[in-house]
């Protein structure tokens, strides 16, 4: 409860050094703001409390997952320091929308109560929307943002209206007592008819089958810091709630609709791949990438309790690739129209680092040994087989193979032309590179030792 | 003394040998593997004397994964093929002169420290995670220092990491499932693990499927040819003469003994397919006019005989298939580091432009032909021991299966011979064949002594795993 307080003031505390023109301290307070709120955050580890009727609950996973969301946010917003240099005067803003963003994330897996988690989600939506089109000269952008904008509020709606079939149908919006109504009473038609409504809202805002049309569209529009905080802490924030809401509404519903998961989670794993193959755009080819990463953490989902852990280290070792990524995509095309991969052309001769570095998170994602996302795989199909979904487990492999052509192509065509091919010029940024190394360090050290991850638990 | 003082040797080695210049790094990589190779002498005299030479240690408690590397007869005679086989390969790479060579080496470095650990190790994941770590060097090695364009190369690596990547997932997912039977990765509970035939049945489609992409079995040899011609002979040696041993190690030791209770029309089948792959692999062999084809193609016959003796399974198999592993390893860097040396000298690889090499070079002709003969399998040659044994466990199992086998040896005659008949002898071209140099003679006479010297006393070899 105190990381929300801080983390509230901080964003306020933000808009104040603007007005009081403290500009060039925004970013070092921010910075040092969340390491507070991270070591407040992390007092709790291991208690359980709730505040204000149960409508805020911390215990220990909440506390876990929104470690993980700050770390993101600390370096999202790093990174920012240099992405909006262009634009000094809008970066109080910018800055104190991505803590409002935190806020919201931190409601998504926090919530005890229905209502909670619909502010949550609306407080990172909106925030996202704004940021998706925050390059308001640009028309791809304001594409992006009113894109996201109105098909979001769609799924918001459809989430609200899951809310109030569900409300009608344990008369209550708190998750105990919802909990306590499903295993005692026969629950109505609707119930079922409510959660599949959530569930659309949900599969919308993780970007998975079939609600996953607007992510390569949107991801290309936004300005590139703003689809780095969608396909990392966003995504993770989504599927945290999503985990949360699924331990809750699974059980209740019928034995058959494991299977309707199953079926969603193998149609994402191949979309999301077939359709990264002929990308020529890295945010597209990223964004398809995210959605079959959707898949796999939908995985863990259907699983359930046992593969908590996993499904957080997962996540871990996803966002940090992506931010990985996302820092070096960063440096490459900081100031270009669009982000092609062909500007990555002799991007190896230019700037060996970096090229390993982005080599490296790419092949984390695609699940090569050593490197953590490799462990998440593992993880996941180890729990998967466990439960007997042979089917899912085989068609996941198959994708992963599938997933190796795009990753390598992007690897391929830093590392195979001379210098002399490239089509740009490359400017150099410390930032960039210090956030990239950071990230992919850290994923290296939990591909060594997965314990630290999973021994917190 | 320890297993692991090698693992890290070579990791260090590669470390030094990224961050020197490019004049050094081949010296700096050859002492590493001279190092190795020493310490690898001393640690089977340490093994026979009867010291504990392996090494275990709790990684991760949740999933049970522990870092064992343990030392028994198959893997010590893995180990030394390795570390024995690689100075002679990074000495044979001296005649190339590569750009950024202390990348090159860096890699064949890590590349040989990924090998040396999928032999060791004896947990079911942390082998894993070294077979695939041994495909990453290899696809750069290709990648950036083969011949031929862009294009062309980046196709056929990206070909070859995509095909033996998917089929090391199979087995990632066959390990996993395992898992969730035992609750533990360590080999000595995998291989005791009870499997209904159903399940061994899949779980050895699965291996399969990993080992059959790597050896390369037919149907899925089609990545080899091309990856072999357009990787820098380095990369081809390294292929050819350890990468593929991977493979045939990983049925005695994965695949057998822990999906043994396969149903006999799998086994019969696998077999077969082997078989089919020899008399293919030999019929190419003889159309090709490419020498680094040829050799791909003969090499993929010679394997095919090694994974099917494996298949057979019993205890005369099992031997047959470690010697020739051993004898096909050096047999196979001598005739590409041969192949190499017509490279040198002529420009080309192929067998048109070549011709009256014995009257101009009769040492390099020589030892030519004392390596083919060891390749067809002559009689005191250590190709010979290896090649009998194998088709001996065949006719065990099914004297048709060493019939048909056994018509590799003869097809392999021929088109060795007709090759030597066109390459080396013949008349002469306009094109200068100097004799080979010191260093050339000292890699090709240590070739040439280890396969007649354990062609004469293989109990030397065999003592170590029988």
């Amino acid at each position: 409860m105190n990381t929300l307080i801080a983390l509230a003031s901080l964003a306020v505390l933000i808009l104040v050094l603007e007005i009081i023109n403290l500009r060039k301290g925004i970013i070092p307070v921010t910075l040092m703001g969340l390491m507070v709120a991270f070591g407040l955050n992390w007092c709790d580890l291991n208690t359980t409390q709730s505040f204000f009727n149960n409508m805020i609950v911390v215990n220990k996973t909440t506390v876990l997952f929104n470690a993980l969301f700050i770390v993101l946010t600390y370096f999202i917003v790093a990174l920012g320091h240099s992405f909006y240099k262009q634009q000094s005067d809008k970066i109080s803003d910018y800055t104190s929308l991505k803590i409002f963003l935190l806020i919201g994330a931190y409601c998504m897996v926090s919530f005890g109560n229905m209502v909670m988690f619909f502010m949550g989600l609306e407080i990172l939506s909106i925030t996202l929307y704004v940021l998706a089109g925050s390059d308001r000269t640009n028309i791809k952008s304001n594409e992006s943002g009113m894109k996201y904008f109105l098909m979001g509020s769609f799924a918001s709606g459809f989430i609200l209206f899951g809310i109030a079939l569900i409300y009608g149908a344990t008369a209550s919006f708190d998750l105990d007592q919802i909990v306590l109504a499903t295993t005692q009473l026969a629950m109505p038609k609707w119930f079922m008819v409510g959660f599949v409504l959530m569930l659309v809202g949900l599969l919308f805002k993780i970007a998975a089958f079939p609600f996953h049309f607007w992510a390569p569209d949107v991801y290309q529009g936004a300005p590139l810091l703003t689809t780095t905080t969608m396909s990392t802490l966003a995504k993770v924030a989504a599927v945290g709630a999503f985990y949360k809401l699924s331990l809750v509404f699974f059980p209740a519903m019928p034995a058959n609709f494991s299977n309707l998961i199953a079926f969603l989670i193998i149609i994402t794993l191949v979309v999301g791949n077939i359709m990264a193959l002929k990308q020529t755009n890295i945010k597209r080819l990223m964004a398809y990438s995210g959605i079959s990463h959707a898949g796999f953490m939908l995985m863990a989902i259907l699983i359930g309790k046992e593969a908590e852990p996993h499904l957080f280290y997962y996540m871990t070792a996803y966002a940090l690739s992506g931010i990985a990524a996302f820092s070096v995509i960063l440096y490459v095309c900081q100031d270009k129209k669009e982000e092609l991969i062909i500007h990555f052309r002799g991007f190896a001769k230019n700037n060996p680092v970096l090229a390993v570095t982005l080599s490296l998170a790419l092949l984390s994602m695609a699940g090569i040994p050593i490197l953590a996302g490799f462990f998440g795989k593992l993880f996941l199909f180890t729990q998967a087989l466990n439960q007997g979904y042979y089917v899912m487990v085989i068609c996941a492999v198959i994708t992963s193979i599938i997933s190796i052509y795009y990753y390598f192509k992007v690897i391929v065509t830093m590392f195979t032309y001379k210098s002399s091919d490239a089509q740009t010029t490359f400017t150099q940024n410390k930032l960039y590179t210090v956030v990239a190394l950071t990230a992919i360090v850290i994923n290296l050290i939990i591909g060594f030792y997965p314990s630290i991850i999973l021994d917190l638990f | 003394m320890n297993c692991i003082i090698i693992l890290l040797i070579y990791v260090l080695g590669a470390g030094a040998t990224l961050a020197s210049n490019s004049k050094n790094a081949a010296k700096i990589a050859l002492v590493t593997s001279l190092i190795n190779a020493v310490i690898a002498l001393m640690l089977t005299a340490d093994y026979l004397n009867g010291g504990n030479i392996s090494f275990v240690q709790q990684w991760i408690s949740n999933p049970n994964i522990t870092l064992s590397f343990v030392v028994d007869g198959l893997s010590l005679t893995m180990l030394l093929l390795t570390t024995l086989l690689l100075p002679i390969i990074i000495l044979a790479s001296f005649n190339t002169l590569y750009s950024k060579a202390n990348q090159l080496y860096a890699l064949v470095l890590f590349m040989a420290f990924a090998m040396a650990g999928t032999f060791l190790a004896q947990d079911g994941l942390v082998y894993y995670i070294f077979w695939e770590l041994a495909l990453l060097p290899i696809f750069f090695i290709g990648l950036l220092w083969g011949s031929d364009e862009w294009k062309v190369r980046k196709r056929v690596m990206i070909t070859f990491f995509i095909y033996t990547f998917a089929g090391s997932l199979f087995m990632l997912a066959a390990f996993a499932y395992l898992y969730t039977k035992t609750g533990s990765f360590a080999w000595t509970d995998l291989s005791q693990v009870m499997l209904s035939t159903k399940e061994a049945n899949y779980i050895f489609m699965a291996f399969f499927l990993a080992y059959g992409i790597k050896i390369p079995v037919f149907p899925f040899h089609t990545w080899q040819a091309n990856t072999y011609e357009k990787s820098p002979t380095i990369g081809t040696m390294l292929l050819s003469g350890l990468m593929l041993k991977m493979g045939v190690y990983s049925i005695l030791r994965w695949q057998m003994p822990i999906a043994g209770n396969v149903s006999a029309e799998i086994i019969n089948t696998v077999i077969v397919l082997c078989i089919i792959g020899i008399i293919y692999a030999s019929l190419i062999a003889l159309r090709s006019d490419n020498i680094k084809r040829l050799l791909a193609y003969s090499s993929m016959a010679h394997v095919g005989l090694i994974a099917a003796g494996a298949y057979v399974g019993n205890t005369t198999g099992y031997q047959g298939a470690v010697i020739q592993m051993v004898a096909h390893g050096f047999v196979v860097v001598g005739l590409f580091y041969l192949a190499d040396i017509i490279h040198n000298r002529y420009d080309s690889y192929m067998i048109k432009d070549m011709g009256g090499i014995r009257a101009q070079a009769p040492k390099f002709t020589t030892f030519f032909l004392i390596i083919m003969f060891a390749s067809i399998g002559l009689p005191g040659t250590f190709g010979f021991v290896g090649e009998f044994t194998l088709l001996y466990a065949l006719s065990e199992k099914e004297l048709l299966y060493a019939l048909f086998a056994g018509t590799s040896i003869i097809l392999g005659a021929y088109y060795m011979l007709k090759m030597f008949q066109n390459a080396v002898l013949g008349t002469p071209t306009s094109k200068v064949f100097s004799e080979i140099t010191t260093k050339e003679y000292v890699v090709l006479g240590i070739i040439t002594v280890v396969l007649i010297g354990l062609g004469i006393y293989p109990k030397l070899l065999t003592d170590l795993f029988i």
